[in-house]
C-alpha cells in the first residue's frame, strides 16, 4: 500500500544521499488522513517523476529517524534536497496545494 | 463548457456521504467533492458509540468508509480535492477546482466545520510540533510524556480519554468552573487516574523553540500565572463552519452557519441547499448530519423534478 518504503536502516542512502529531491511521507497504520493522501501521493509521483521521488516512513517501525527528524504529528511529509530539510507539511492536504509547496521546493 | 450535471455535493462526512447515498440511489449521478480531508471529523475520532445501529461501536474513519461505499455501490462519482471558487445564484450552479469547472442544476453544501484554534502567541508556529488538533493522529508521538488538553466539551473529555494511552499526565485545561461536556463523557475522563483539570485556566502562549516545551497558564478568577511544563498541547475547544467559500452568495447567520428553511434544507438561493455541522449549531452529531444530508438529498430530487 504504501509507496517506497523506506527505513530507519535505508534512509540515509534513499533520502539523505539520494541525486534527486526526495519528499518522506512519515505515516502510520492508525492514521487515517494518511491514508487519504496515499492515493494523492501516488498520482504525483507518476506525475512529477524523474523531478522528485516519494518515498514512506511507517512511523510505528521505525523511531529512530521519526525521532531525529522531530516529527511530532502524522501526517508529516518532509522535502530534502541534497540531504537536507527544505519543506514540511503537517496533515492532509489537498493535491494542488502538495503539488505547489513540492515545486517550490524544487526551486 | 462541461456537461451540466444533476447535482454537486460540495463537501463530505456523514451529511455529505448520506446526501450521496439518497442522490445516488435517486438515480441523480451525484458528483461528490468531498475535500483533501475528505470524510469530516469522524476520521480523526476513534470509536463512534452512539450511531445507531452498532451495538458495539464503529470507528469513525470505517463509518465514513463504509457510507462512501455505499454511496459509491449506487453511482456516487468522487473527487477527493477542495473546492476554491463556487457561483451559485445561476440556473446553472459552478463550482470550480482550481481551474477545473463543474456545472450542476443543483448544490447539496456539506463543508462542514473547521478545528478552531485558540489563537495565542506559539500556537500556529508550533502546529504540528507538539501543537495537536487532531489526537488519534498524533497521540502516538507522546508516550510517556507529560501533555494538556484544552477545552470542556465531548472533544476535549474524548481526547483527553484516548491520550491516556500513550502519555504519562494529561491536564484537562478549562476556562470554566464545569465541563459542558455529556455525563458520560465527564466521568469517563475524571475517573481516569492519569488525569486531572485545571479548573478556571486559559493558556495564554505557547512555549517552545521547534518543539513545545511549556504553556503559560492563567487563572482567570485568582489571575495567578504559572508555566506548565508539558511537551504537547492537544486543542479541542470547538470547531466553526466551513463557510468562507460561500458566505458571500448564501445567507449565513453571523458565527458563519448556513442559513436554511428548516425543516428543509433550503437556503435563500433557489437549487441550493445545505447540511451537516455546517448548518448546525446546536447538535452536531453524526446521526443529525446524516439525517439533514438526507434531507438535503430530497428536496433536491424534488428541485430537479420540478425544473423538468
Amino acid at each position: 500500500m504504501a509507496l517506497n518504503p523506506t527505513t530507519d536502516a535505508s534512509f540515509a542512502t534513499d533520502v539523505l544521499q539520494s541525486d534527486l529531491p526526495v519528499v518522506v511521507d512519515f505515516w502510520a497504520e492508525w492514521c487515517a488522513p494518511c491514508k487519504k493522501i496515499d492515493p494523492l501521493l501516488e498520482e504525483i509521483s507518476k506525475e512529477m517523476a524523474g523531478k522528485l521521488k516519494i518515498v514512506s516512513l511507517d512511523i510505528d517501525h521505525n523511531p529512530n529517524t521519526v525521532r531525529e527528524q522531530g516529527v511530532l504529528s502524522a501526517p508529516t511529509l518532509k522535502v530534502f534536497k541534497n540531504g537536507e530539510p527544505v519543506a514540511e507539511i503537517v496533515g492532509a492536504k489537498p493535491k494542488s496545494v502538495l503539488v505547489e509547496k513540492f515545486e517550490a521546493a524544487l526551486r | 463548457m462541461s456537461d451540466v450535471r444533476n447535482l454537486i455535493i460540495v463537501g463530505s462526512g456523514p451529511a455529505g456521504y448520506t446526501a450521496a447515498v439518497y442522490a445516488a440511489r435517486a438515480n441523480l449521478k451525484p458528483l461528490v467533492i468531498e475535500g483533501a480531508q475528505s470524510g469530516g471529523a469522524l476520521m480523526t475520532t476513534t470509536d463512534v458509540e452512539n450511531f445507531p445501529g452498532f451495538p458495539d461501536g464503529i470507528l469513525g474513519p470505517d463509518l465514513m468508509d463504509n457510507m462512501r461505499k455505499q454511496a459509491e455501490r449506487f453511482g456516487a462519482e468522487f473527487i477527493t480535492d477542495d473546492a476554491t471558487r463556487v457561483e451559485l445564484g445561476g440556473d446553472v450552479k459552478r463550482v470550480w477546482i482550481g481551474e477545473t469547472e463543474y456545472l450542476g442544476d443543483a448544490v447539496i453544501l456539506s463543508t462542514g466545520s473547521a478545528w478552531r484554534p485558540l489563537g495565542v502567541p506559539g500556537e500556529q508556529e508550533l502546529l504540528g510540533h507538539g501543537v495537536s488538533s487532531c489526537a488519534t493522529c498524533d497521540g502516538f508521538f507522546f508516550r510517556d510524556q507529560h501533555i494538556v488538553v484544552v477545552g470542556g466539551g465531548d472533544s476535549a473529555m474524548e481526547e483527553a480519554t484516548f491520550l491516556t494511552k500513550f502519555a504519562e499526565t494529561v491536564t484537562i485545561i478549562h476556562r470554566r468552573d464545569e465541563f459542558r461536556a455529556s455525563k458520560i463523557m465527564q466521568e469517563r475522563a475524571l475517573q481516569n487516574p492519569k488525569i486531572k483539570v485545571e479548573w478556571d485556566t486559559v493558556v495564554t502562549k505557547v512555549l517552545g523553540d521547534g518543539k513545545v516545551e511549556g504553556v503559560a497558564v492563567r487563572n482567570v478568577k485568582t489571575g495567578e500565572e504559572r508555566t506548565l511544563d508539558v511537551t504537547g498541547l492537544f486543542v479541542a475547544i470547538g470547531h466553526d463552519p466551513r463557510s468562507e467559500l460561500f458566505r458571500d452568495q448564501v445567507t449565513a447567520d453571523p458565527d458563519g452557519y448556513v442559513q436554511v428553511e428548516a425543516p428543509s434544507s433550503r437556503t435563500n438561493l433557489p437549487g441550493v441547499f445545505a447540511a451537516g455541522d455546517l448548518v448546525d449549531h446546536t447538535y452536531r452529531q453524526a446521526v443529525t448530519a446524516a439525517g439533514t444530508g438526507c434531507v438535503a438529498a430530497l428536496d433536491a430530487e424534488r428541485y430537479l423534478a420540478s425544473l423538468h
